[in-house]
């Protein structure tokens, strides 16, 4: 199948596997441990493991175009932020 | 006791995952390839990066388009949520003008966007529209295509026209599913009818007024065809939503990379928005329910 429309390059490739691989741990963590673990945190409403990931990568993506439209286009620094911010978020919200 | 879990069902969402991937999934995969590169066609592509996103978010272009799109769906917001509500209050409950009343309510959903451009672009004109006309005998100097003001609120009651009614249909269909009981209770207590609303009718159609809000917002967030056909983003710019940009930037000038990050930047504000609304409308006044009760 010709995909060269769809012009795929490395890093997108690299960065959607990374998003699969994500979405594929939580199935595997909800196999073991079933429910979503749903609690309340620091929102003062009820989150599942489910919406913490979400939230991770949609903070991550808002932190990375705040990095570029006011630091500078060297993301690896966001990356990092973004990192601490996921692991925050799973942890407390 | 544990909840028993049957992962079985997820079969059944298989076929629509398999529409969704080719209608939206894939197509969003090619717009994240297509903003890290640069093209002149023929499928060559050049890699530039994160500079489409560097260009768009410096750019004074985008920002105003975005601004105008958060004025607009802040005003339609504020307008057709409080209107489609009290429209459905008014409503009849039973007897032979539901139907009617359903029918006239539904009546301006039915018409397609570019058609509801075109009945406003002519209702609209000085010369031959019953609006334009009219207004400009008594006096009024009303012209769309020439003045920021007229152009913008002819706009904004074209879609308060067009979209009130789905407002009041979702708001009806969550009036009439209240039971009797719940009013009879509200006469017992001699409660007023503001009384009534606030704490049984809001309360129970909270969850249509959310599906209501989030269409609304994310269907004016996204307008184009009305405005195009009404304005064509005029006059000068002032009618220029971000998706009329985005269809000037990638189809006008062919500027594929530029356009494929502004839609990025803007699908990432629309699911910013939209769960932040459904956050809220969702937990907004949410009660712990004891056990105890939902067993009783």
């Amino acid at each position: 199948m010709n995909l060269s429309w769809m012009a795929w390059t490395t890093p997108t490739a690299t960065f959607f596997l990374t998003i699969l691989g994500l979405l594929s741990l939580m199935c595997i963590w909800e196999a073991i441990k079933p429910g979503g673990g749903p609690r309340v945190g620091i929102l003062r409403f009820e989150t599942t493991r489910g919406d913490r990931l979400f939230l991770s990568l949609l903070g991550s993506a808002f932190i990375n175009l705040a990095w570029l439209g006011l630091i500078g286009s060297n993301l690896w620094w966001a990356l990092g932020v973004s990192l601490i911010y996921a692991v925050l978020v799973f942890s407390f919200v | 006791m544990s909840k028993p879990y049957n992962n079985k069902a997820w079969l059944f969402v298989l076929p629509v995952f398999v529409l969704v991937a080719i209608s939206a999934i894939i197509p969003l995969m090619t717009v994240v390839n297509y903003s890290v590169q640069d093209t002149f066609g023929n499928n060559v592509f050049y890699w530039a990066g994160t500079e489409w996103f560097t260009e768009v978010l410096h750019s004074s272009r985008f920002h105003d388009a975005l601004g105008r799109n958060l004025l607009f769906s802040a005003i339609i917001l504020t307008i057709e949520i409080p209107l489609g509500i009290c429209i459905a209050l008014t409503l009849p409950k039973k007897g032979i003008w539901v139907p009617v009343c359903l029918i006239l309510m539904a009546l301006p959903l039915l018409i397609p966007w570019n058609v509801v451009g075109t009945i406003w672009q002519v209702f609209g004109r000085a010369d031959i529209g019953l609006l334009g006309n009219t207004l400009s005998k008594l006096g009024v100097d009303y012209n769309y295509a020439t003045n920021v003001f007229d152009a913008w609120a002819t706009i904004i009651v074209m879609d308060v026209w067009h979209w009130t009614s789905l407002v009041v249909l979702l708001c009806y269909a969550g009036l009439v599913s209240i039971p009797e009981a719940y009013y009879q209770a509200a006469r017992i207590d001699g409660a007023s009818k503001w009384k009534v609303f606030r704490y049984i009718q809001l309360p129970k159609i909270k969850r249509v007024l959310l599906i209501a809000v989030l269409l609304r917002f994310m269907d004016s967030f996204m307008i184009y065809t009305e405005p195009f056909v009404l304005t064509g983003g005029g006059p000068g710019n002032s009618t220029t939503f971000l998706s009329i940009d985005l269809v000037k930037t990638a189809i006008g000038q062919f500027d594929l990379g530029p356009a494929a990050a502004m839609s990025i930047i803007y699908f990432l504000i629309v699911l910013l928005l939209s769960w932040v609304f459904y956050t809220v409308m969702e937990n907004y006044g949410a009660e712990k329910q004891d056990p105890r009760v939902e067993q009783d």
